[in-house]
């Protein structure tokens, strides 16, 4: 590691970057609020501070640098244009409560964005204002509560999920106040339909899916589950994180699902940050529309503006202080304006070329993939099981080498039910040269744990820092430099 | 086709090796009654030029003035430093640090910002953010009834000074989990301390300054809380807290958790977002705290590196009994503030806070001076206050728009008596000119 | 080889009972902290917590995984480790001793029919590990 920002400080050191003439106002503070010993904050020139930030910035992956197939992620380009479209200034020092009179531009861009995704998923509605996919999970799951209660139904209490769900949606039942139940997945990666029968009952309140699903494959029998479902008197929700395999090939909304979320940091090439932020708009059918979140967006006679709980009464509410993550929604216009609708069924179309053609090098090579039988969708799953058990290198230790190959490590251990699993989504941005040499890089790889296993297992070797110690972390925990 | 780098003889190669005529077949799996037939009523793609053309008077047309609003959103200078190298491709087009060899960046970078605001905050531990302020709030409420769990009551005590949008985002969150949130009324902007009735409450909110710019008696609530066995949760702008005592340090042993949003630390307004909640806490109560945590390691060869750690705690491994079902959180937006804090250092902080008191003063003293305008609550105010107009606000405000003055937030309906009421700001940012400007708005209507 | 002491008693879901008198000390298997690999925290039950057999009462944490550990018999907690929270990898090196989790003081004379003897748990963890 470099020394932290707090090792290069040095009492009264400051940066020119901000210093306010005038006295210090501690006297219009009366005693017995204020602050008596300064925050520990480093005290470095500004030089020091640009030089610390831009070499940690180089000791990252990112998709600028390298190639980032991490499964479930969509890490495709995430265009410059729609940055600086949303880096304005127009946009970035509009004040959230601004009244409409002066909100028209960016209330027409939110506008026309729920019309979009409501085209793009086949909804009647869209809200635009949940940060992320897991708060978009949370917003669909308490509409289905608020119908329910609504039709006074009040003894659904169970949400149904596949085994082989993200993390997320059990998690988002839990928050809801609601129970998931778990559903069992077949060998060839769809819901088990018997096993659904039996979870489904008079509890049920819906059930979440992704589709594709988390094992990468599309749900074939996406109609049955939706009648067998919908027959219960239970509702469908869709998980938006595959959207990218379908977009403008197949809409959440006409596989019967009734409401749903999507990843615009995925799907629509918003930049994921470092970890965040992302959005998570919420689409709905006539049915649940009107328990939506607040704001929303609405056009009349004269111009656009905002819709509140007072003409929204079954709304589920708030989810934040203003409306969401605005400058993410904004990208991800700039980014639909670009491609068109034309543009987003390329998406699809070249998404799917890539993850099967890198599938389909990979089992050439004597890779299994998870479901060799089934076609690839954006992404793909393979097991690395039988190479850990002949050469006793893991998925771990394979995804700890590729980085020194120069690529970064596809989603590993996930989904859970696949042991020793790669999820490898290399999204429609790649070129083939890229997809040639990840796989060849895979391939060397193989052949080092077959010759060199201590090699792998040692891995990374050309990284800024060796293999992580993560039970030293948490036995040791240190979490703040001071 | 924007973006997409395959040449035909690329995708001719790519078919033949997949022993395919055409990507259709690719997609044979999908039954054709749900297929569409394209977006034919998503508008064709346009160039960057032209997207960024109509994109430019989208923005153009949004251009207010001088903005003397807050109301939970502050109009701060943000260096130049700080977005330049926010915006680096390395830091933008990353994710969650998952390996943790290829990410050092990030995380050392979140190790730093966690030990910021935790010194900020005078607490232990800080997470690498949540969304916004307002669900920040809903999540610290969460997390306080997991802690507290020998208190088997579920009321939580909320002033009716806490941000509104606040309040509606936790009654929109946290009910759903049998909580029962129960609003203090505030007298005279202020929390009536004394008067609270603590029985039973497994935590009590604060916000300090509370919404209308006052502050709060957080000593005396902070010790009340924990006599009456309630835990204490701080809601704080981050940036007050350069001259404010830190929550860590009210009344008998501080507060228990602290949460608020960093939107005043280097991050555009933006319409409100993306900003980022922060979360701190007692070590005690650490594997209570939502969201991710970066910690400090050794790799294998003995050397200082850094990892996401306890994410047992999180949705990932713990999946329904996890603590929260975030995952995606605001990382960009971190960079941004760990930079800027970086930049200001303690006593940059100080200068800014500093600024804001008194250029708020300043604007209140000068507004009072005219006759119509008068202080509505008359309590200790830090950088917001509640000014009486002597008529409607809404309308007021419309004027003062004429004038390119963005004049403050209209109360109606959130206090008593608000019709008339506006809460005003005045940040680092505006001048003692820009205060001039605001008082002629008020003056030739 | 994991261990599996013939005196004691094992749930399916890896949990070992040694009775002494009315008391019953509880851990996990051998088998299962091999399968855990290194425990980095046990969250432990109050005690004079009621625990019913087969409910959850405590958990057990990997960097990777978090287990519900299910109580092997119904009555009252009256001890638990208060070591672990200082040093949880005592569950890796001492699984059958100091690694103990926590004492019920049983409510039942007997012992469910359902826990394993050694041999027959043996058997279990064999065909869980192929």
């Amino acid at each position: 590691m470099v020394d932290t920002i707090f090792e290069k400080s040095r009492p009264s050191r400051r940066a020119a970057a901000q210093r306010i003439e005038g006295e210090v106002a501690h006297q219009l503070i009366p005693e017995p609020y204020r602050r008596t010993s300064p925050p520990a904050l480093p005290e470095v020139s500004e030089l020091q501070a640009v030089r610390h930030f831009t070499n940690l910035a180089r000791r990252n992956f990112s998709i600028d640098t390298h190639f980032y197939p991490l499964g479930s992620c969509t890490m495709k380009y995430n265009p410059r244009g729609a940055h600086r479209a949303a880096m304005q200034d127009g946009f970035l020092k509009r004040h959230p409560l601004t009244p409409t009179s002066h909100s028209q531009g960016v209330l027409a861009c939110l506008f026309e964005l729920q019309e979009i995704l409501q085209n793009v998923t086949g909804t009647a509605q869209v809200c635009l204002t949940p940060m992320a996919g897991a708060q978009g999970e949370l917003t669909g799951a308490l509409m289905i509560k608020a119908y329910h209660a609504d039709n006074n139904d009040h003894e659904r209490t169970e949400i149904i999920v596949p085994t082989a769900a993200h993390g997320t949606n059990p998690a988002t039942a839990s928050m809801a106040g609601l129970v998931a139940k778990e559903v069992e997945v077949d060998a060839d990666g769809d819901v088990d339909l018997e096993s659904l029968k039996r979870v489904v009952s008079a509890k049920t309140a819906g059930v979440m899916l992704t589709n594709p699903s988390t094992c990468a494959v599309f749900e074939r029998r996406i109609q049955a589950i939706s009648d067998i479902v919908h027959d219960a008197g239970g509702l469908l929700y869709y998980d938006g994180a595959n959207l990218n395999a379908i977009l403008g090939r197949a809409r959440p909304g006409d596989m019967q699902f009734d409401v749903l979320h999507l990843n615009l940091h995925k799907t629509f090439a918003t930049p994921h940050g470092g970890g965040g932020p992302g959005a998570g708009p919420v689409g709905a059918n006539e049915r649940l529309a009107p328990y939506l979140p607040t704001p929303m967006v609405t056009k009349s006679d004269d111009g656009y503006r905002w819709v509140d709980e007072s003409e929204r009464p079954k709304s589920i509410g708030r989810l934040s202080a203003f409306m969401g993550n605005v400058g993410i929604l904004l990208r991800a216009y700039a980014y639909s304006l670009l491609l068109g609708g034309n543009g987003m069924c390329n998406v699809s179309e070249y998404a799917t070329l890539n993850a099967n053609y890198l599938m389909k090098r990979l089992a050439d090579a004597g890779f299994h993939p998870a479901y060799p039988d089934r076609r690839a969708t954006h992404e793909f799953a393979i097991s690395l099981r039988q190479e850990a058990k002949e050469t006793g290198v893991t998925a771990m230790d394979f995804a700890k080498r590729l980085l020194d190959y120069g690529f970064h490590a596809p989603t590993t251990y996930f989904p859970l039910l696949i042991p020793e699993c790669f999820l490898i989504e290399p999204t429609e941005t790649e070129t083939k040269e890229e997809l040639d040499a990840f796989a060849d890089a895979m391939i060397a790889i193989l052949r080092e744990a077959q010759q060199n296993p201590e090699l792998v297992k040692q891995a990374p070797h050309q990284q800024s820092v060796g293999r992580l110690d993560e039970v030293h972390a948490v036995r040791h925990l240190d979490v703040t430099a001071h | 086709m924007p973006f997409i780098p395959h040449t035909h003889a690329d995708k001719d190669s790519m078919l033949e090796t997949l022993g395919i005529a055409s990507t259709e077949e690719l997609f044979d799996e999908i039954p054709k009654n749900i297929q569409c037939d394209g977006l034919p009523d998503v508008p064709d793609g346009i160039s960057e030029m032209s997207m960024l053309r109509h994109m430019a008077e989208r923005a153009h047309n949004d251009t207010t003035g001088i903005c003397f609003l807050g109301a939970g959103c502050y109009d701060h200078y943000i260096p130049a430093a700080v977005w330049d190298i926010a915006s680096r491709g390395e830091f933008l087009t990353a994710y969650t640090p998952y390996q943790a060899e290829a990410s050092q960046g990030t995380l050392q970078l979140v190790y730093e910002f966690q030990t910021m605001l935790a010194s900020l905050t005078a607490m232990d531990v800080a997470n690498a953010s949540v969304y916004d302020g307002a669900s920040a709030l809903a999540e610290a409420i969460l997390m306080a009834v997991r802690v507290n769990r020998k208190s088997k009551s579920r009321r939580v005590l909320v002033p009716a000074s806490t941000h509104p949008f606040y309040l509606a985002t936790v009654k929109s969150i946290v009910t759903h989990q049998g909580i029962d949130v129960e609003i203090v009324p505030s007298v005279d902007g202020v929390t009536p301390i004394s008067d609270i009735d603590l029985d039973e409450a497994v935590a009590v909110v604060l916000q300090q300054p509370n919404f209308f710019g006052v502050l709060e008696d957080a000593d005396s609530l902070t010790t009340k809380a924990h006599e009456a066995g309630a835990l204490m949760i701080g809601v704080v702008n981050p940036m007050t807290l350069a001259l404010l005592k830190p929550p860590g340090d009210w009344g008998d042993t501080g507060a228990d958790i602290v949460c608020g949003d960093g939107q005043p630390l280097g991050i555009p307004m933006a319409s409100g977002g993306p900003s980022f909640g922060f979360l701190c806490t007692r070590m005690a109560h650490v594997r209570q705290l939502p969201g991710r945590i970066a910690g400090r390691t050794q790799d294998k060869d003995g050397n200082d590196g850094f990892v996401l750690t306890l994410q047992a705690r999180e949705q990932h491994i713990r999946r329904a009994k996890a603590t929260s079902n975030i995952c995606t959180n605001q990382g960009l937006l971190v960079t941004a503030a760990t930079i800027y804090m970086t930049l200001l250092g303690p006593q940059g902080l100080v200068e800014v806070a500093s600024a804001c008191v008194r250029n708020t003063h300043l604007l209140v003293d000068r507004l009072t001076s005219h006759p119509n305008v008068t202080k509505h609550f008359n309590t200790p105010f830090f950088h917001e206050c509640v000014l009486d107009f002597g008529e409607p606000a809404d309308k007021l405000q419309q004027k003062f728009l004429k004038h390119g003055i963005l004049g403050g937030h209209p109360l109606t309906g959130l206090i008593e008596k608000g019709e008339q009421s506006m809460l005003v700001c005045a940040t680092e940012a505006r001048s003692e000119q820009d205060i001039e400007r605001y008082y002629e708005a008020l003056e030739n209507g | 080889m994991p261990d599996f002491p013939p005196d004691l008693r094992y749930a399916r879901t890896h949990e070992w009972v040694r009775v002494e008198g009315t008391r019953a000390t509880v851990g996990i298997s051998d088998y299962a902290q091999t399968q855990l690999g290194d425990v980095v925290y046990v969250e432990l039950p109050e005690i004079g917590t009621h625990v019913e057999f087969e409910s959850e009462i405590a958990v057990v944490e990997s960097v990777k995984a978090a287990s519900d550990i299910y109580a092997p018999v119904t009555g009252e907690i009256v001890d638990t480790n208060d070591e672990l929270d200082s040093a949880p990898e005592t569950v890796n090196a001492d699984p059958y001793g100091d690694g103990w989790f926590f004492v019920v003081e049983m409510s039942d004379d007997e012992l469910s029919s359902d826990l394993l003897t050694a041999e027959a748990y043996e058997v279990l963890c064999q065909e869980e590990g192929e």
